[in-house]
């Protein structure tokens, strides 16, 4: 299986980043940079990995089944993360994510037909003194009102990309 | 920008940079104190340093609390093998963001507390395990180990002196689990974050079975200071056996949520109405949860109390990460001990039965009980079912889960009366109301 | 050892070896601790926590099966704690376990059954939503049945460490955690079943035996698998005259609980719809179904007409039939019809390895000897794929002891992985390798040496001058195929040796110069498919065969007389390591008699009985007693356990026949005439042939 130069050299560091004898620890790391660019884990990355961390395909994905955050199938472009957890549910979590299935018409772990954005309820994500709080891909969103939910979906579904998309609160990127 | 606004009550030790022009630079590291604290610690012998951090009163602050000097003389003095210190940036426990802007604002400071530690064990290897969500802070800690790197503060010569260590970062990839310690190191080790039978401990056998120093990013954070102004300093800053401050991470229903740093011991109500800014829409306070959902809740009358570790401890609750989660009145608690268990449900390993039958049972229930199709008896069996997890799970996240669960039952039992007979929940709109 | 601690468990004393786990403390003083995912043998995992004691001066429950007893230390496994914690264990069990008990395979014999028979409450107080996923077939023989799972990963490690294949692992996170398959929906592995046996609940099944019949409507029998030279116990359970399923449950036997895919299922070969149920001769050409009398009469009257004309015999005896078999045949052979042309196939060199140890003594390696020895040395052999037994009992060596393994073979083989030293050889060339191995060998306090055919003749005795030459203990194993291949050579079938390894000091013909003469008058062949591998030159032999199926031999017999099999017939076989075992008859044999009985049967018609004697194996063992040399176990020792014997003594002062010797190297999967009529293996084979997969040579190849 082939990757991009980036993600090779980024494979090479972590393949080295340990003890001799030890390259398994590269595995989840290895993961989940290849499904970033992949998309998601395929048998096709499941076998890669094995083998170049050297452990079977069972030990491989005995672990993808294990980490949310690992998905067997595709997400969107855009991966709408909505932390529903005790803080942000306490300000309004809930009805962001609500609203967001409604206004994207899909539920959790489901992508647009258009295979642009897809939509997950979330555990805390660490942001709880900026609830509600969510994520796209790995950027954060703090403070959400319904109001930024609605431009930032909008803008999503229209084919904008994030930065595009004007005063809404995002972070960190 | 993520920190707040200076709170005048706050006493910034480990934060004091948060704010600075790109304080995570080593620029301004250096410009302020940054690694006069190692230059201290190479003049020290091992022992003296376990010394300063034992003296400083330092108590892990990853949730458990345990002394952290204590901690580091476990390590074994020799080793065949080599030993490893592993930061636990894996910062999962719901109500907590606080390793976040240690790491964002601040990331040299968690370099040389974690050299430091070398230092004090005899370790030359180090990684910070960073939850996978956050990806960002993985650049910025590689960036501030490459600086450290080029400055000679890492690498095989460090400060000239021929000094040893290396240091790198590790993603995770989402799982709660793998913030528990001997689980982190399982899925360090590129496994299923299964936590691993102890004894023995990780200062013995932790990181592939060698000898490791493993400690929360605001644990390592508080070290340089310790060194630079002695433990005695540290120890003073906060209450008897408590020493120093904390990051506590106010979240809910206040006026003015954040992350304060705080002396340990510093009053619960305080926090809320003067560091908090008091309730939201002038709102009355309902329940505080005190350092994570992992913490029994206290009730409103129950919030008079100093955050240490040994009061919390005292009334039944934990300090836990510092997550201070506070619900008003019209919160529904039942919906509360709902999301609650959903998200250990989810969190669960599966390894052990207790823990991954007990928190799946859990969550259906409440989740029937909250949609009105509970029965009396229910209210009987959820307190119940958390007692039967309760001190014979695998691991403490069954604790977590049964822990606020009991809390719930037995202080808000009225509430769950009030969703009994089909009746809908009383707060369906609550949380609306404050959003808008 | 350091001196054993004293700690007290409900009341009573006990003194055991510090570092004893509690629960092993007290299973051994009778108090039952329960537990799921405690297994003795394998990693220790404290999952289930239904074995929860109460420890004084400790603030919680602890659990017994990762507590080491310590000096003093006051143990209580009956409190009301204590047997609350189990209680609700088992409540939290049951919550997701579907109650099928009255269908599950399981029933009856289901360790959760009776935990919440023993420790369980009345009545549940789930009234939920049972999570379900569908039941999945992962092999011809195992199927999974996630519901049913209690997640005690007992099966991943009885694959990983107890095999060595690793085939199973833990998918999903908490509760939606399942056991899952190394190739996805499907197993690729030594399909051993072990997992299934070792699954304490109905999670696991075996392809022939679910849904069959329950538990309780068989009777077990123990007896020996009659498929490769390891000698297991397979504990049949049999209904109705008809075995239903093969296990060793009960560890009676050398193999403990272990069993391969032949032992555990490739009894089915007996019940093979081709199997001969009547006596068949050829009329005008062709082979007819007659009565046993007709054919008898017709054997014997040809054979003694044949003998009095001094025509020439060809006996072959068989590496499968029992040692009473074997000797009744070579005496028939000898004493009756007169001739000293008898031979069987022989798999290994054991005639050579005898002679070469003369003058020693305890030399030859028992099956226990690979769990207890320090270091092994293994020529030659894929020993996982050709002698399972062995392989486990040096795997369990390997992990409990830490045994050290060093191999010289052509391929890698399974016990690379966790072997000391790795030496790769062309075919033949084992021996060159040794002296690289010297130093390392000579270091070790210990070894057991194991060579295949692969060493044979000059190659054996050059072999144990190296190993007498270590100046360590060293123990030899001769690696052989069939159940009784030991047997043959110990019972004389061959030419140059007599019963108990005595020359014969006279002419006789090879298996190879009996089918190449010419002028052959008669061959008899017993349990043996000789055509197979060359022709029958001489065209007037009459030929007479005792068979299960019309083998290529049978095929070119006057004479058929069908065989009983190994489950249909009473008698010893003796393993690989010499232990002599016993065979217990588990079914009748409808139409076809033992072996021994129908040469008895020729016997007599030729009026032979008086010099053969009685055809009763105990008899014919009586005899065998006194004249094989280190047989004489009362029979009463090996009616429930194995006997070694080790006919190692003065020189055999002839030399074997070592050029005769070959193995057919038959895999997991294959087992000559029998495997060949064994649907379960075939099954199998025709999996991995019709999906290409990385071990496919190794089992395809030949
Ligand atoms: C279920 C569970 C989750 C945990 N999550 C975290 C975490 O996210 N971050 C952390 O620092 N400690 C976490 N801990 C605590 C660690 O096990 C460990 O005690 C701590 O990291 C030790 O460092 P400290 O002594 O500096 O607190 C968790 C513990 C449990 C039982
Ligand atoms: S190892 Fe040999 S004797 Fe044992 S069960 Fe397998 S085939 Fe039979
Ligand atoms: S609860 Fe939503 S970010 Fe912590």
């Amino acid at each position: 299986m082939t990757f991009s130069p980036e993600l090779e050299s980024l494979f090479e560091q972590f393949l080295n980043k340990y003890p001799a004898g030890q390259k398994r620890s590269a595995m989840i790391p290895m993961l989940i940079y290849g499904q970033d660019e992949v998309g998601s884990i395929t048998d096709e990355l499941v076998e890669e990995v094995a083998k170049r961390v050297g452990v079977t395909a069972l030990q491989v994905n005995e672990v993808v089944g294990f980490y949310s955050m690992l998905h067997r199938k595709p997400m969107g472009k855009y991966h709408v993360q909505v932390c529903t957890n005790i803080s942000c549910l306490l300000v309004g979590g809930m009805e962001l994510y609500d609203q967001a299935c409604k206004k994207l018409g899909i539920g959790h772990k489901q992508v647009t037909a258009d295979g642009r954005v897809s939509l997950e309820e979330v555990e805390c994500i660490g942001a709880c003194s900026w609830a509600p709080a969510m994520q796209v891909n790995y950027d954060f969103y703090h403070d959400v009102t319904p109001q930024q939910l609605d431009k930032l979906l909008d803008g999503l579904t229209a084919g904008k990309q994030p930065e595009q998309i004007a005063d809404v609160s995002r972070v960190n990127s | 920008m993520l920190y707040n606004e200076p709170h005048p009550l706050e006493v910034k030790v480990l934060s004091r940079r948060f704010g600075l022009p790109n304080s995570a630079s080593i620029e301004t590291y250096l410009e302020t104190e940054g690694y006069k604290a190692l230059e201290k610690a190479v003049g020290m012998t091992p022992d003296e340093i376990i010394g300063e951090v034992k003296a400083s009163g330092l108590r892990g602050r990853g949730g458990a609390g345990f002394p952290t000097g204590l901690k580091w003389s476990f390590v074994p003095k020799t080793s065949p093998k080599p030993k490893f210190i592993m930061v636990n940036a894996d910062e999962s426990e719901p109500g907590t963001c606080k390793d976040r802007l240690l790491i964002e604002y601040d990331p040299h400071q968690l370099i040389e507390g974690v050299l430091i530690a070398g230092l004090a064990v005899g370790a030359q290897q180090g990684y910070v395990y960073i939850r996978g969500e956050y990806r960002y802070l993985i650049a910025i800690m590689d960036k501030a180990i490459r600086e450290a790197y080029e400055r000679g503060y890492l690498g095989d010569n460090i400060l000239g002196k021929g000094i040893k260590f290396h240091l790198s970062t590790h993603s995770g990839a989402g799982a709660y689990e793998c913030g528990e310690e001997s689980a982190l190191l399982e899925s360090f080790e590129g496994k299923r974050g299964n936590p691993r039978i102890r004894p023995p401990f990780p200062a013995v056998a932790g990181a592939y079975k060698s000898p490791t120093v493993l400690n929360n990013v605001e644990t390592f954070c508080a070290v340089p200071p310790i060194l630079l102004n002695g433990g005695a300093y540290f120890a003073g800053l906060g209450s008897p056996k408590n020493g120093g401050t904390r990051l506590f991470c106010l979240s809910g229903h206040i006026n003015n949520p954040g992350v304060f740093e705080l002396p340990m011991g510093f009053n619960l109500m305080r926090m809320i109405n003067e560091v908090g800014g008091g309730m939201k829409n002038g709102r009355k306070l309902k329940a505080v949860i005190p350092g994570g959902s992992s913490c029994p809740v206290l009730k409103a009358d129950e919030c008079d109390l100093a955050m240490d570790f040994d009061t919390l401890a005292a009334a039944k609750s934990m300090l836990g990460s510092g997550g201070v989660v506070v619900m008003d009145d019209q919160t529904c608690m039942v919906s509360a001990a709902l999301r609650i268990m959903r998200f250990y449900a989810h969190e669960s390993c599966g390894w052990c039965i207790p823990c991954r039958e007990g928190t799946t049972w859990l969550r259906k229930l409440l989740q029937r009980f909250h949609d009105g199709m509970g029965r009396r008896s229910d209210i009987v069996l959820i307190g119940d079912l958390a007692k039967n997890m309760l001190g014979r799970t695998f691991c403490p996240l069954g604790d977590a889960a049964a822990l606020p669960t009991i809390s719930i039952v037995e202080k808000f039992e009225e509430e769950f009366e009030a969703h009994l007979d089909g009746k809908p929940c009383p707060y369906e709109n609550a949380s609306r109301l404050v959003t808008a | 050892m350091a001196d054993p601690i004293k700690f007290t468990i409900d009341g009573r004393e006990l003194e055991v070896a510090p570092g004893t786990l509690v629960i092993e403390a007290a299973k051994r003083a009778g108090i039952e601790i329960p537990s799921f995912c405690y297994y003795e043998g394998y990693a220790l995992q404290a999952a289930c926590r239904m074995c929860l004691v109460d420890v004084e001066k400790m603030p919680k429950m602890q659990v017994a099966c990762t507590l080491p007893a310590t000096a003093g230390m006051v143990v209580h496994t009956d409190s009301e704690q204590v047997r609350k914690a189990r209680k609700s264990m088992l409540e939290f069990l049951l919550a997701n376990h579907p109650l099928d008990c009255p269908v599950c395979d399981k029933g009856g014999e289901c360790e959760l059954q009776d935990m919440a028979f023993r420790y369980g409450a009345g009545e549940s107080r789930f009234t939920e939503t049972k999570l379900h996923v569908d039941e999945q077939q992962w092999s011809p023989v195992v199927f999974y049945d996630g519901p049913r799972c209690i997640l005690c990963f007992r099966c991943v490690r009885a694959c990983e460490e107890g095999m060595g294949v690793g085939a199973l692992g833990t998918i999903n996170r908490g509760a939606m955690s399942l056991i899952a398959p190394n190739h996805g929906d499907h197993l690729e592995c030594d399909e051993c079943g072990q997992c299934i046996d070792i699954c304490p609940v109905g999670a696991l099944t075996s392809g022939s035996y679910r849904y069959q019949t329950r538990p309780w409507e068989m009777e077990h029998v123990g007896t020996i698998c009659t498929h490769c030279s390891n000698g297991c116990t397979t504990t049949l359970g049999v209904r109705q005259d008809e075995i239903c399923r093969g296990n060793n449950r009960d560890r009676s036997g050398i193999n403990g609980e272990f069993l391969c895919i032949k032992g555990r299922y490739a009894y089915d070969f007996h019940q093979h719809p081709e199997r001969l149920q009547s006596p068949m001769m050829r009329v005008n050409g062709k082979l007819e179904a007659v009565s046993w009398s007709q054919a008898l009469s017709a054997v014997a009257k040809k054979f003694s007409e044949i003998k009095t004309r001094g025509g020439k015999f060809g006996v072959i005896g068989s590496n499968h039939t029992t040692n009473e078999e074997n000797f009744y045949l070579q005496k028939f052979a000898r004493e009756g019809l007169g001739t000293n042309n008898i031979d069987h196939h022989r798999t290994g060199d054991v005639a050579t390895l005898v002679d070469a140890l003369s003058g020693t003594s305890g030399q030859l390696a028992t099956t226990g000897d690979l769990y207890e020895r320090k270091a092994f040395l293994i020529l030659g052999a894929d020993l996982a794929i050709e002698q399972p037994l062995l392989s486990f009992q040096i795997r369990a060596n390997f992990r409990h002891h830490g045994a050290r393994i060093y191999t010289v073979t052509e391929k890698e083989v399974r016990e690379d992985n966790y072997g000391t030293k790795a030496v790769r050889v062309a075919p033949g060339a084992e021996l060159e390798a040794l002296e690289g191995l010297r130093e390392a060998l000579a270091a070790e306090p210990e070894l057991v040496i194991l060579f295949n055919d692969s060493v044979k003749g000059e190659g054996v005795r050059k072999l144990v001058e190296f190993g007498q030459s270590l100046g360590i203990p060293v123990r030899y194993c001769a690696l052989l195929d069939y159940s009784n291949s030991r047997g043959a050579i110990d019972m004389g079938m061959v030419p140059e040796l007599l019963p108990g390894y005595h020359a014969s000091n006279a002419a006789g013909l090879t298996v190879s110069e009996m089918l190449e003469a010419a002028d052959l008058d008669a061959l008899y062949v017993v349990g043996a498919n000789p055509l197979k591998k060359a022709p029958l030159k001489s065209t007037r032999a009459f030929v007479v065969v005792q068979e299960m199926f019309l083998t290529e031999t049978a095929q070119r017999a006057d004479v058929i007389l069908p065989a009983g099999s190994a489950y249909e017939k009473n008698g010893t076989v003796t393993n690989v390591c010499g232990e002599v075992q016993k065979l217990k008859r588990a079914v009748g044999t409808l139409g076809a008699k033992p072996d021994l009985e129908i040469i008895g049967l020729i016997g007599k018609e030729m009026g032979l009985a008086p010099l053969l004697g009685p055809w009763l194996p105990d008899t014919v063992f009586m005899e065998i007693r006194r004249k094989v040399k280190s047989y004489d176990i009362p029979l009463a020792l090996i009616s429930t356990g194995a006997q070694q014997t080790m006919p190692v003594n003065g020189r055999v002062n002839v030399e074997g026949r070592s050029d005769t010797v070959w193995s057919a190297h038959d895999n997991l999967f294959t087992s000559g005439t029998l495997g060949r009529y064994s649907k379960i293996l075939n099954s199998v084979l025709e999996k991995r042939i019709s999906e290409p997969t990385p071990d496919r040579e190794e089992y395809i190849g030949q």
